[in-house]
């Protein structure tokens, strides 16, 4: 092992990483830096898993004889479980490993870690970690064979999220140069929110609202082409989707927010103020949804809500990049 | 007695205001004469300088150099020192090498003066096992030879100890070397809080991190009338408050690392490791307002901030890798290219790296005139080359500078008239 260690430096790790020298998608780690093509062609491939029946006994056979695995430095359960069920989908072998309870406790370093796995003969990582860039870490130094997928880096991308997002909206409303998306929540924390604003200014959206108090802003945001507001209220104006972030319960901590009541009072999307948004507007949620805080109850079930749709396109848009990225595989090798 | 003639070279001595081609004799590790032309005579060794420039060797205000055999030691880093045309250098206190012992600084003294043969000048810590706390043998550790004392990155338990501290300090007669670093605003922030940081989602250190340290500490030493030196600023508002500072009379002085002149946020957009350091490095906007504040003296030195690590403390996740640029061998190259590129003069970065830095510790040094010390480079204004982090003598290779081309390099490091380096670009010298 120290023989393989003795050929790495350190270095950037820049986006471009993700595709193959001929465009190919060989990695999926952050929707920024990614072309419009690319993106539609995503959604597109998405949206034939979407339409076509996915009952177990219709498996495709894309990634048969292929090996997923799912590494998460950091808890999650859904993210994970759509990411099972879509390699499982298409007919891969899919392992699971929880590192917050294994190495990484140990003091094992990344390299390290992954070197290990790697020897495992996986095609593919799916990497959740709670510090930005791991996976592009992992991506830079793990074998050439391997294809990574962010699951979720700190504070900075969830790329599958954000393309499950962009499907959802499409479906509801397919030009996205029309679209005036408002955004509210946790801004600061949110690696959806980042990757949302990346695709949405790829994708051509006419106009993208962020709206946050400013303990939950970050600074300089607004050089992401994006406007920023802390009205609910005139943020919400004639948009034509409204997304809302989860609240994460520690924000109370460390003096984000003083109270979830008076976050709702400010920050929840109810009834009366959905009324603001255009009629037709669609409200989405990444999950899971705090009722109460973020969101009222009979917004989130009521019939503007396409939340349960977002969680049904999440398989489909991790069939259609794991798909990508192994095609890229075989090309690359052949 | 040994003498060493240098013949022709160009003298550039910004304290004596000398920049023109002489010759110069030194005579046992003194410089002994400076004239247009001197003979030379039968026992002198000559060295034909014709074309090449002769300067005061450089004194570094601020070096961590460990003590941990795997990462580097007094003696790999001495010799660094030696190869970089650093004749002087300033250890700061750190946990792998907390120097708040006589002993302690006695032993790094001895280690230095067997290896590199460059001068070792020991920052004392300011507390008790740099805990922040308690006070260090300040009398003592002042009597050993320490040229001031530090907290160098780390906490004051509070303000109270700050300030007592400092009238403590004030009373040994010792100056303050303060990192302006309020770490309550900090927090586990990494990068400058800024439009960077939110895209890259790493957290940020804000600006006020190291302005709201500055201006505790400003308010105190006007107090307690002891004498601060502020390391390694990183903004353009806390080098407007040195400015003011120096403006309404404070007997303050202020240094940057000459990393923080080239470098920016921009360099950590693709989460270079390599560019995590501490301060963090701020907008291009601050980065120039720091070169305009070296220009006017507002700050007096440029350090290198060098601190090595093994190459697993870089290969992680930028929030992982610890911050940190090894930084000897790129001090004069990253000094010199500032004159290339116009935003100083070459009298005033020579100060800032020689003179002005001696001054700060209260040392003689940096300087060449008749009777000084003999510690002096010599320099091909003309040649170019590329940086390598992979040559370095220094055992910390974690260089953002791979791939920069500088247009002149050292080529000879004397101390007391001895060379001390190991270049073997004689072919230059001829």
């Amino acid at each position: 092992m120290s023989s393989i260690k003795a050929n790495l430096v350190p270095g950037p790790l820049p986006a471009s990483l993700q595709l193959t020298s001929d465009g190919k998608l060989k990695h999926f780690l952050t929707t920024e830096g990614l072309s419009k093509e690319l993106l539609t062609e995503i959604l597109d491939r998405a949206e034939q898993f979407v339409t076509l029946p996915s009952k177990a006994q219709n498996k495709f056979p894309l990634l048969r004889g292929k090996t997923v695995m799912n590494l998460f430095f950091e808890n999650s359960t859904r993210t994970r479980i759509t990411f099972e069920l879509a390699a499982q989908r298409l007919s891969a072998d899919i392992v699971n490993l929880d590192i917050r309870s294994s190495s990484a406790s140990k003091g094992e370093s990344l390299l390290d870690t992954i070197r290990n796995l790697e020897a495992m003969n996986c095609d593919v990582f799916v990497v959740r970690h709670h510090h930005s860039s791991a996976p592009h870490f992992i991506a830079r130094y793990c074998a050439p064979h391997i294809s990574v997928l962010n699951a979720g880096d700190g504070y900075h991308a969830h790329p599958t999220q954000a393309m499950l997002d962009m499907l959802t909206i499409r479906q509801h409303k397919p030009d996205f140069s029309a679209l005036t998306v408002a955004i509210t929540g946790d801004i600061r924390h949110s690696r959806v929110a980042r990757s949302q604003i990346h695709a949405l200014n790829t994708l051509g959206a006419k106009e993208i609202r962020l709206i946050a108090p400013g303990t939950l802003m970050p600074a300089g945001i607004e050089q992401m082409n994006v406007k920023v507001f802390s009205s609910l209220d005139e943020g919400l104006r004639d948009a034509d989707v409204v997304v809302m972030l989860r609240l994460q319960k520690e924000r109370m901590q460390g003096a984000m927010l003083p109270s979830e009541k008076e976050y709702f009072s400010l920050y929840g999307l109810t009834e009366k103020r959905l009324k603001l948004a255009k009629p037709d507007a669609i409200v989405m949620h990444p999950g899971p949804v705090n009722r109460g805080v973020e969101i009222e109850s009979s917004v989130a079930d009521g019939p503007q809500s396409v939340i349960m749709q977002q969680v049904t396109n999440g398989i489909a848009v991790r069939m259609a990049v794991m798909s990508m990225v192994v095609d890229s595989q075989s090309k690359g090798q052949g | 007695m040994t003498q060493l003639l240098i013949k022709q070279a160009r003298v550039v001595d910004p304290a004596s205001d000398l920049n023109k081609v002489c010759d110069v004799l030194v005579t046992d590790g003194k410089v002994a004469q400076i004239d247009a032309e001197i003979t030379a005579t039968d026992g002198m060794s000559v060295l034909d300088a014709t074309g090449k420039w002769m300067l005061p060797g450089l004194v570094d205000l601020g070096a961590y150099v460990r003590n941990q055999e795997r990462v580097a030691t007094v003696e790999s880093e001495s010799i660094a020192a030696a190869n970089a045309g650093i004749t002087r250098l300033c250890c700061m206190p750190e946990s792998a090498k907390i120097t708040d012992t006589t002993a302690e600084v006695t032993l790094i003294q001895e280690k230095a003066s067997h290896s590199g043969k460059v001068w070792f000048e020991v920052v004392g810590s300011l507390t008790a096992g740099l805990g922040g706390e308690q006070l260090s043998n300040m009398a003592g550790l002042k009597k050993a030879g320490c040229v001031a004392v530090s907290q160098g990155h780390h906490e004051f338990e509070s303000l109270d100890i700050m300030r007592k501290a400092m009238e403590y300090a004030q009373t040994c007669g010792i100056k303050l070397f303060i990192q302006p670093l309020e770490h309550g605003l900090a927090g586990k922030g990494c990068v400058h809080d800024g439009a960077i940081a939110t895209r890259v989602g790493l957290p940020g250190i804000p600006v006020a991190a190291e302005t709201v340290a500055l201006s505790q500490i400003l308010l105190m030493a006007e107090q307690t009338k002891v004498d601060v030196h502020f390391c390694r600023l990183s903004s353009a508002a806390g080098a407007d408050m040195i400015r003011q500072a120096k403006a309404r009379g404070l007997s303050v002085t202020a240094d940057v690392a000459a990393h923080q002149l080239h470098l920016s946020e921009q360099d950590i957009v693709d989460y270079n490791p390599l560019c995590h350091t501490l301060p963090p490095l701020r907008s291009e906007a601050d980065r120039d307002a720091l070169r305009q504040a070296v220009r006017e003296g507002v700050i007096d030195a440029i350090c290198s901030d060098h601190q090595p690590h093994d190459i697993d403390a870089k290969l992680a996740p930028f929030q992982e890798s610890s911050p940190g640029i090894s930084a000897l061998e790129s001090l004069l190259p990253l000094t010199m290219k500032l004159v290339d590129e116009g935003a100083l003069t070459l009298q005033e970065a020579i100060t800032s790296v020689t003179s002005n830095a001696a001054d700060i510790i209260n040392r003689p040094h940096g300087r060449l005139s008749v009777g000084s010390d003999a510690d002096f480079l010599i320099y091909d204004p003309l040649l170019q080359w590329i940086f390598d982090p992979a040559a370095m003598y220094s055992h910390g290779k974690n260089s953002p500078f791979e791939g920069w081309e500088f247009n002149g390099k050292l080529l000879r490091t004397y101390v007391k008239g001895q060379r001390v380096d190991h270049h073997s670009n004689d072919e230059a010298l001829t």
